[in-house]
């Protein structure tokens, strides 16, 4: 579904990835971790198409595409989706009227009809107790004045009206209590497919025990320098990053 | 002094000959109205001042004089105006009562009026005056200051038409008073002066609306006093729609003198001009006096759209909130300057002012200023004014889910634009005015 080769990126003059690979295949929950700074989000950013990051090498290809080549819109349009670390505030757009939007292009482009006001509801209307979300935020404007928990669950009610193939959770766990961690983490399982694939991003191993990964990598200056089971993560939280610095220092 | 250019001196002569020009224009048009001692009085104000220089503190983002004096023969007729279809110009579902100026004058042909006169007067000013009717000759010129303003000064000397409406006590007018202002500039230069008197009496409620429009590619210039009495308890809205062909040189002057328990809510529409200086004065000259002023400034190409306003709190107790928004494409400019006085007998005033900007093109630039001046102790005041780019974060966010990028500007923008029209009361009008934005930031979603 997702093969990453080699690739690159930098911000500005600040090299980032140093040659990532990856491969992400249908079915599969991969969980990306590693210590600040080193290019989980840039990561995350790079797949979404952010404007700021400048691919120097590598190939990403997504469901036969050349992922790379395509505007942010489109990458979302053949199914990748980003929960972003920071959700973003919009002023006057409700989340309802974003995602009827979003969801008919997105229906445009794969050739199928849009969805009429009261078929939209329905699937809306589903969809929201996934996330155990509350109808009277969707009404509010984006994300405008939302806790941090709120923001969250409303990336993952996104994600659960848009059905992407590929989810990608930015640092989705970072700063949510225990509780907002299990509805997050439910509603991402309740998503999850054959046919469908997540990568989370964390910091922190604690999520893993919620959403369970089939692969643990761990990303140190900008490349992968170490995979595993879920029992890798598990390694991270007793023992920190040290070791992993340690043993890269040694190669 | 900087070692002036060749230009610059040129531009300075020309300044001192256009004030002669348009004296001798006002002059020749006061011999038409010698029984007025008022315009007399006027043309003496516009003497003194003389048209506002570059470096006139309240004109000095916008160089009207000699824009003017480069596009304008004062010495000249108005082209006559052509055959019109005025309901070209209409605003779909607001109907009742219809005025159509047409070149400055009041055009009885096509203007409708169904509420009978025992209920309103709706009359063109100029009748009115002549016919010496008594609240229209007490109220006309008392409002609009001619000392403070060569447009108000010029037009107070020279207004050829315009319309007086007046509401008695108590009576609540259903129905939009629409005035069009129509142009025709096919067969060359049009240059007007109008003028609205509205009085209201207690408890009454009116919402006038006027929108300018134009056909033709000949330079036009038109100034506009609209002087309005709210009276005690009454309620007045006040509508501007200025979105007409684009070459449009105007000055627009409202000075609304609120009583006290009297509710104003103004709405300045300017979508389109060559440039646009807009004047709006409220003085809060009463106690549990609520005022709301809204603006939306939606230009491109070269547009200048100023809009100064007043808010002159004098008594006690009373509350104005303003906001004004802009968005400007290509090369347009945009002027916003608001003013506050709170007078020291105007204790426990809240007052609020915002003007927020969108830049959307390089070229396009914005003075802002908002002025407060605070003389009472016990009050609630705010300003505010911010000017940016549409946020790339949130346009990549929106992007993020499929939604092209055109649409995520035309989204932000309306979103930006939507905090105005939501404000909007009356609905057919609103219907008009979200279609007629919409259209211009090519919504689609």
């Amino acid at each position: 579904m997702l093969s990453i080769k080699n690739l690159t990126a930098k911000i500005g003059d600040k090299q980032i990835l140093n040659g990532i690979n990856l491969e992400v295949k249908p079915g599969e929950v991969h969980a990306i971790m590693g210590p600040n700074g080193s290019g989980k989000s840039t990561l995350a950013s790079v797949l979404a198409g952010r404007e700021e990051y400048e691919v120097t090498a590598g190939e990403v290809d997504f469901l036969g595409k050349d992922l790379l080549a395509l505007a942010p819109e489109d990458r979302a349009r053949e199914g990748l989706f980003l929960a972003f670390q920071y959700p973003v505030e919009i002023p006057g757009v409700s989340t309802i009227n974003f995602m009827k939007t979003a969801l008919n292009q997105i229906l445009e482009h794969r050739g199928q009809q849009a969805l009429d006001a009261v078929s939209f509801l329905k699937v809306m209307k589903e969809r929201m107790k996934l996330v155990e979300i509350d109808q009277s935020l969707l009404n509010r404007s984006l994300n405008e004045g939302f806790s941090g928990g709120e923001k969250k669950r409303n990336e993952i009610f996104q994600m659960a009206m848009l059905e992407p193939k590929l989810a990608i959770l930015d640092e989705t766990d970072s700063g949510l209590d225990i509780d907002a961690l299990k509805i997050v983490a439910n509603g991402v399982n309740k998503l999850r497919n054959k046919s469908n694939a997540v990568v989370v991003v964390t910091h922190y191993q604690r999520l893993l025990d919620y959403i369970v990964p089939d692969f643990v990598h761990v990303l140190y200056k900008g490349k992968i320098v170490k995979s595993g089971t879920k029992d890798l993560a598990l390694e991270l939280e007793a023992k920190g990053y040290d070791w992993i610095k340690d043993e890269v220092a040694i190669a | 002094m900087p070692n002036p250019g060749t230009e610059r001196m040129n531009v300075a002569v020309n300044e001192k000959n256009t004030t002669p020009e348009v004296v001798s224009q006002i002059q020749k048009s006061i011999t038409q109205y010698p029984a007025q001692a008022y315009r007399k009085e006027a043309l003496e104000a516009f003497q003194k001042l003389g048209l506002p220089e570059n470096k006139s503190e309240e004109y000095k983002n916008t160089p009207i004089t000699r824009l003017l004096q480069k596009n304008f023969v004062f010495d000249q007729p108005n082209a006559v105006a052509q055959k019109l279809d005025v309901k070209d110009y209409f605003i779909p579902g607001v109907e009742g009562n219809v005025i159509v100026m047409i070149n400055g004058v009041f055009s009885e042909e096509h203007s409708v009026i169904v509420s009978p006169s025992s209920e309103i007067t709706i009359t063109n000013l100029g009748t009115a005056i002549a016919g010496q009717h008594p609240v229209a000759i007490a109220h006309l010129a008392k409002y609009a200051d001619t000392a403070a303003d060569a447009f108000t000064a010029w037009n107070t000397a020279t207004w050829q038409s315009g319309v007086f409406i007046h509401v008695p006590k108590g009576k609540v007018v259903e129905k939009p008073i629409v005035i069009y202002h129509i142009h025709d500039t096919r067969g060359g230069q049009v240059i007007t002066a109008s003028r609205n008197l509205i009085v209201t009496e207690l408890n009454s409620e009116v919402t006038i609306v006027e929108k300018f429009d134009s056909v033709g590619d000949g330079n036009h210039f038109s100034t506009l006093v609209t002087e309005a009495e709210v009276a005690e308890n009454a309620g007045f809205n006040h509508y501007t729609i200025q979105n007409d062909a684009g070459n449009r040189y105007q000055v627009v002057t409202t000075n609304i003198h609120q009583e006290r328990s009297s509710r104003v809510n103004t709405y300045t529409f300017t979508l389109s001009g060559k440039l646009v200086r807009n004047n709006l004065q409220l003085s809060i000259d009463g106690e549990g006096i609520e005022s709301h002023m809204f603006g939306l400034y939606l230009v491109n190409g070269d547009t200048l759209a100023d809009n100064h306003t007043v808010v002159d709190h004098r008594k006690a107790n009373s509350f104005s909130n303003e906001l004004y928004k802009g968005i400007m494409d290509g090369s347009s400019r945009g002027v916003f300057n608001g003013k506050i006085y709170v007078r020291p007998q105007a204790q426990k005033t809240n007052a609020f002012q915002a003007n927020r900007n969108i830049l959307i093109s390089d070229k396009a630039t914005v003075n802002t200023k908002p002025q407060l001046e605070i003389w009472a102790d016990d009050v609630k005041c705010s300003h505010g004014c911010t000017t940016g780019q549409l946020d790339e974060e949130a346009l990549f966010y929106l992007q993020s889910r499929g939604i092209a990028k055109e649409t995520a500007r035309a989204m932000m923008l309306y979103a930006f634009a939507a905090e105005i029209l939501e404000n909007v009361k009356h609905p057919e009008l609103k219907v008009y005015l979200d279609q007629l934005v919409s259209e211009r930031l090519h919504k689609n979603f």
